[in-house]
């Protein structure tokens, strides 16, 4: 019964967490980008537009589903969900603080890994199903992209598998434990000196796998109308844009785990789910911030920037990083 | 014995038959639907249901892998093969009713009974250490000691299939 009511009360906090931050990183976002382009942003709506969420929302659901006539109609009616479902089941794995997870995964990392390979069909699956050569286009576009990224991504998280030893994302936060020095983001003189370039190809990565800006070749708006999401309204443009949110706030919880000590706190005392929260807020406003500071690259310098530079660096790093631990 | 429901028994036979429902109706999709980009999600859907049962049967690190593997690299490669070669195939279309469909049905019940008399009349060895301790120490010790044979003949096929590509790329290539 214990168990019962545990599961009930992490259900019920998951849930709330993720409807509050899918609302408000949208309201982040315009607020951010307003103030990045010298606007004011959302401000009718509330004071500081903080009520714009829910007017969106009410929008949104209140428009009339539409299928278009070339649609194939269940991929079409599936793909949002396919998008948004593996989000929210992410969110089982994620450490918040000591011994706040749902589910204690031995191989939560691998775990976060695999779902996370179902956001490229959902895209795949909406492009196809749109019947619309954008979308089609758009499908593609981001299938390779996905791909191209994940190689890199995957052989980073290695070198930190590698040094802690585990893929238990806890057991990874209490190998950092102790004054921010001990962080994966630093150099660590007892295992590997390159762990920053881990971090780096790491939270690129992380940036692509999510299709944002700069890298969001999927919605590219100025060529492509707006890609795989052009034929969706209402509420099917919604969940996936709440998806899109959903897998920002997992990537950037990711890389806080695994390169930023997780809850621990830079000074070591009082460690705690705040001090997760204060880092995965930091990453996601970054992540806000190069969307509205940086034009979008051209495929060809996306694909480039992984297969020729971020692929090679990064099993160059594995090696190094295997010959540090040999070493020291 | 016929536990209830709402037993811990009884839920674990749900979810088993909720798994073997999910394979056997993505393998079904995969194999019947007449466009071809349905049948790859039909084969996702199928190495999913798999990959519970893995999860099912206390093996998490193959059903993640099965998930990353299969769902994440091959089926969106072959989606992405798929799009890029034939944008709306027509497999209704192809005649297959010729001398492979006799040959096939023989064969597939053939194969079906011989699997399904090894299941029942197999012998079951005890099931070997299990690597689910999560620690990279334990899996890289098995997969260099006690499976290095396999480890190896993998990464010889996946050499040569890296060669392969690479060869035809060039092929292609070379006559623009």
């Amino acid at each position: 019964m214990d168990e019962l009511i545990r599961l009930l009360s992490y259900f019920v906090g998951i849930a709330a967490f993720l409807g509050f931050n899918l609302a408000y990183l949208g309201w982040v976002e315009r607020k951010g980008a307003g103030h990045i382009q010298r606007r004011n942003g959302p401000k009718e709506v509330g004071p500081y537009g903080l009520i714009q969420p829910l007017a969106d929302g009410l929008k949104l659901m209140s428009k009339q589903l539409i299928v278009p006539a070339a649609a194939d109609k269940p991929l079409y009616m599936a793909a949002p969900i396919l998008a948004m479902v593996p989000a929210v089941l992410l969110f089982v794995a994620i450490p918040f603080g000591e011994g706040i997870v749902p589910r204690q995964f031995d191989f939560g990392l691998l775990m976060i890994f695999a779902f996370a390979a179902f956001a490229g069909l959902a895209v795949l699956m909406a492009g196809w199903g749109s019947g619309n050569k954008y979308s089609l286009i758009a499908g593609t576009r981001v299938v390779s992209q996905n791909i191209a990224f994940e190689i890199p991504m995957l052989i980073t998280a290695i070198t930190v598998v590698m040094i802690t030893g585990t893929m238990d994302l806890s057991e990874i936060v209490r190998h950092q434990a102790g004054g921010f020095w001990h962080w994966n983001i630093f150099p660590r003189f007892d295992s590997s000196l390159l762990m920053p370039v881990s971090f780096l190809i790491f939270y690129i990565c992380s940036m692509a796998e999510t299709n944002r800006a700069p890298f969001d070749l999927g919605e590219a708006e100025s060529e492509l109308v707006a890609g795989y999401l052009t034929e969706y309204g209402g509420m099917g443009f919604g969940i996936f844009m709440m998806a899109e949110y959903a897998n920002i706030v997992i990537g950037c919880s990711l890389t806080t785990i695994l390169f930023l000590g997780g809850w621990q706190c830079p000074f070591g005392i009082l460690p705690g789910p705040h001090w997760f929260f204060i880092k995965m807020y930091f990453l996601i406003w970054c992540f806000v911030w190069m969307r509205w500071t940086f034009p979008r690259v051209t495929l060809w310098g996306l694909l480039n920037l992984s297969w020729k530079y971020l692929i090679p660096f990064s099993l160059v790093n594995l090696l190094l990083t295997a010959l540090f631990i040999k070493v020291f | 014995m016929n536990p209830s429901l709402f037993s811990p028994e009884g839920l674990a036979e749900v979810i088993f038959l909720i798994l073997i429902g999910t394979t056997i109706l993505g393998a079904s999709i995969a194999t019947l639907s007449k466009r071809l980009i349905r049948s790859v999600i039909g084969l996702a859907i199928c190495f999913l249901g798999v990959g519970g049962l893995y999860y099912f049967l206390n093996s998490p690190f193959v059903a993640m892998m099965q998930l990353l593997i299969y769902v994440g690299a091959v089926c969106i490669t072959m989606t992405f093969a798929i799009m890029l070669a034939e944008p709306d195939d027509e497999k209704a279309s192809r005649k297959y009713k010729s001398v492979s469909t006799w040959a096939a049905a023989p064969l597939g019940g053939l194969i079906a009974y011989g699997l399904s008399r090894l299941a029942i009349q197999g012998q079951w060895l005890a099931p070997a250490e299990k690597i689910n301790s999560g620690s990279v120490k334990d899996l890289g010790m098995s997969l260099l000691n006690e499976y290095s044979m396999v480890f190896e003949l993998i990464s010889i096929v996946l050499l040569v299939s890296i060669i392969g590509s690479l060869a035809l790329a060039r092929v292609g290539r070379r006559k623009q």
